[in-house]
């Protein structure tokens, strides 16, 4: 079926197209552009951008259908995200939402009749610290009380322009609540860059690996380890940011990129220079748009100062620039693999590994590709020298950490510990008490009980990629184990059986027993789904998908038993049910 | 014989360098059972059925290369239940009706859920709704039995260089796309003759004449199991 009029001339998609090198990776700006410009991506234009890229159509169509942000269907002028984040939601994020909807005279999932607005939920949109959020039009608004909403509501219904909106709708609070090395170091734009040429290649990768510096994205490889085998790799080589930080609860990079964004690069720069790489790209989630201007204004200056482009710090034989791209919300983009073929405007799907990214990554040739944290850590060493690693820390987790804490706690925000902080004490410092538990991690993480508050943030004890939920006593766990599993469902790629179809039926098992239906059998289901998931999928997402049902089921499983139906089987099938919901399913 | 050898089972394997733990089995004359991984394409690593247990891990023995030395576990109590779970799984999520349809007795979905004897499944069917394509002259695409095992993808892309499908949506709302102006079959260029058509192990793409040439009980699984006639 074809959808609406096609759009005059599609100059605008070509021009996008030579901007970008004329090949697939233009896929994700003309994608955002187009659907800015007809508040969806026609079929007709899916044809021209097909064309022009010479894809086949229905990998267009395939790309538009996996991004939440992305749609093949009209959109209201106003497009709006509720978060469906867990804590969103504790923060009486449902309330807000049908408070607007009510105002709006929209439901939740469907647009307006007269297409001015539409509204969905999507996954957390790394505001877990200022929630409940939203986001319209691709643009953050955080806090959202009820004067807020009413406010929405109005601009709305009166159809002023976004860009008219009060400024202060928009305003992002920091949130910095405790400062470490990392987030109070600054480097002079250059600096480390200077330091690491009189050091040379060797000296740098020396000083890294003294350091002990391993991976903030939670897998904590080597870095070093991973610079050197990329550097040793033959091929045209590159740097990746990885800054898709899609885990819910966490939201760190967020400020590391406001507020130290030349730190971020000078480490991106650095690697480039160690391995031998040209181009480098920076991939920035979607709900991040609001620090796309920024960004670009750093790398503005950088090129300005001789840092990026040509003959970098005046040596003929450095060049190296730095491109953001924009993700559109899919949390599997944060698998690095996945987001290599993001990327390259392909399906993003975690690859086969090995081979790893470091010999085989974008576009299959030797890519570093690191977090935001590790690479401001890695400009850090460069300039200060290892021992602005190793004076903190533990001996297999050295220096300090970045956590987004967030949920039932007096100051929610960002806090920088050094690794080896025990939990209890990092607990004290936000504010948290009368706790029914933490989720270190967020959900693909793990459930932790006040009996393990003396655990200590560490690699080799709770490990976290920066997210640290917090939950009162008063929580229902089941409700929250609803939203992780839910989470899942609406993340999983759907390439492997366990993952696809696990994840679902996993999220309508909580179900079930947070309606207070389920049975022993439900439990028994559960915890052998679990098994199948954490065993045989394709990735760390589906892998890690149970983590919330399987820890909060061994820690905890009076919590789950009390909520049992008394009967020996209920069924999964309810008829009133599946009534009501006739000719509503997808 | 001096090349490198593994154990499946106890069993001594040979291989040659490069070779994935699945095709030297099949070699070796070593079901593992599988529904995406089909000898004459690229692994793709997606139905999971070929997990098998090697250095203390589940792996997918189609796309983990063979180890000289290594202790690879295939019959495992363990992995044949999640083996069958994971067919159960693949029953569930679409709209399979054995009885009614052509493919029954040469589809591989129904072989291998024979062939791990799975009677029942624990778990609710999902009951979706999926778009049937009747729009072909000579081909019914009938998404209700698609098992995203992407052999047609791959069929159409690298031997009949038609590029004619993909696979869009995510999770349980994947669904296979035609790639054709409007999105339909009719309209795709797909041809009888084609790779594509052959290769799937379900009723997905099925031709429309000629269902009953062979008639049920004569048919490719009827009278040996998939273990056994897998090409």
């Amino acid at each position: 079926m074809m959808q609406g009029a096609a759009p005059v001339g599609e100059s605008w998609i070509t021009g996008l197209a030579a901007t970008c090198g004329g090949d697939a990776t233009a896929l994700l700006p003309i994608l955002h552009e187009a659907q800015e410009r007809f508040a969806y991506i026609p079929r007709a234009v899916m044809q021209q951008i097909a064309r022009t890229l010479s894809l086949p159509l229905a990998q267009v169509e395939a790309v538009v259908e996996f991004y939440h942000f992305f749609s093949s269907q009209p959109r209201g002028r106003y497009d709006i995200f509720f978060s469906s984040c867990v804590i969103d939601r504790l923060r009486g994020g449902d309330e807000s939402a049908r408070l607007l909807c009510e105002r709006l005279r929209v439901t939740p999932g469907g647009s307006r009749a007269d297409g001015v607005v539409s509204v969905r939920h999507t996954s957390c949109t790394g505001m877990c610290d200022q929630g409940p959020a939203l986001l319209v039009n691709g643009h953050a608004i955080a806090g959202l009380d009820r004067e807020r909403s009413e406010q929405m509501a109005s601009l709305i219904e009166r159809r002023i322009p976004l860009r008219e909106w009060p400024r202060g709708l928009f305003r992002i609070a920091g949130n910095i609540r405790r400062s470490g090395p990392l987030l109070s170091g600054e480097i002079p734009p250059g600096a480390a860059l200077q330091r690491a040429l009189s050091l040379g290649r060797k000296g740098l990768l020396e000083r890294l690996e003294r350091s002990g510096l391993r991976g903030r994205g939670g897998a904590g490889f080597p870095t070093a380890l991973k610079w050197r085998a990329c550097r040793e790799a033959p091929g045209e080589h590159y740097v990746v940011c990885n800054a898709d930080e899609g885990e819910p609860g966490t939201f760190k990079d967020r400020e590391l990129l406001r507020r130290h964004a030349h730190a971020v690069f000078e480490g991106m720069t650095l690697a480039a220079w160690v391995i031998g790489a040209r181009r480098g790209f920076l991939y920035l989630r979607g709900e991040y748009r609001f620090l796309l201007q920024h960004l670009e204004q750093v790398l503005a200056e950088r090129r300005g100062m001789g840092l990026l482009g040509e003959r970098i710090g005046g040596g003929r034989d450095f060049g190296f620039d730095i491109t953001i791209r924009l993700g559109a919300g899919a949390y599997i983009c944060g698998e690095e693999s996945a987001l290599l073929e993001s990327l390259q405007g392909n399906l993003p799907r975690p690859r086969n590994r090995p081979p790893y990214p470091v010999t085989h990554g974008l576009f299959g040739q030797p890519t570093v590709v690191n977090n935001v944290e590790s690479f401001a850590a890695a400009a850090h060493i460069a300039l200060n020298g290892d021992r602005w690693l190793t004076a903190r820390g533990t001996e297999h987790s050295r220096g300090s950490k970045l956590l987004s804490i967030s949920g039932d706690c007096a100051r929610p925000g960002i806090y920088e510990f050094a690794f080896g902080t025990p939990l209890e004490e990092i607990l004290d410092a936000c504010g948290a008490r009368d706790l029914l538990g933490v989720q270190m991690g967020g959900p693909s993480g793990n459930w932790i009980t006040p009996a393990e508050f003396q655990r200590s943030l560490a690699f080799e004890d709770l490990s976290s990629a920066g997210a640290l939920m917090v939950f009162g006593r008063e929580r229902d766990l089941l409700e929250i184990v609803h939203g992780f599993s839910r989470f899942f469902a609406h993340e999983s790629c759907g390439f492997c059986t366990p993952c696809r179809v696990g994840t679902g039926l996993q999220a309508r098992l909580v179900e079930k027993l947070c309606l207070g239906r389920g049975c022993d059998r439900d439990l028994e289901r559960l915890r052998s789904l679990g098994e199948l998931m954490s065993a045989t999928s394709h990735c760390g997402l589906g892998q890690s998908a149970p983590n919330p049902v399987l820890t909060t089921l061994a820690a905890e499983p009076q919590r789950y038993r009390k909520r049992l139906n008394s009967t020996a089987f209920t069924p999964d099938f309810q008829p009133l049910r599946e009534l009501r919901s006739c000719g509503r399913r997808e | 014989m001096n090349g490198p050898t593994f154990t499946i089972d106890g069993r001594s394997v040979p291989f040659t360098e490069g070779q994935s733990i699945i095709q030297a089995a099949r070699e070796a004359g070593i079901y593992i059972p599988h529904l995406c991984y089909h000898p004459e394409f690229r692994p793709h690593g997606s139905c999971r059925l070929c997990v098998v247990e090697a250095g203390g891990r589940s792996v997918p023995a189609c796309s983990t290369p063979a180890v000289a030395g290594q202790q690879v576990r295939n019959r495992t109590e363990r992995l044949d239940r999640m083996r069958r779970t994971l067919v159960e799984l693949l029953f569930v999520e679409g709209n399979h009706f054995c009885p009614a349809c052509p493919k029954s007795g040469n589809c591989k979905l129904q072989a291998v859920g024979y062939w791990l004897r799975m009677l029942d499944t624990p778990f609710p069917y999902l009951f979706p709704r999926r778009e049937l394509d009747a729009s072909h002259h000579d081909v019914l695409l009938d998404r209700d039995r698609c098992i995203f095992c992407e052999l047609c993808v791959r069929a159409s892309r690298e031997v009949d260089r038609k590029n004619l499908f993909a696979i869009g949506g995510k999770g349980t709302r994947c669904r296979l796309l035609v790639n054709s102006p409007d999105g339909r079959l009719g309209s795709s260029g797909l041809s009888l003759g084609d790779r594509a058509l052959q290769v799937c192990p379900t009723g997905a793409l099925l031709p429309r004449k000629g269902a009953f040439h062979v008639p049920v009980g004569r048919r490719l699984y009827d009278g040996r199991s998939i273990a056994e006639s897998d090409e």
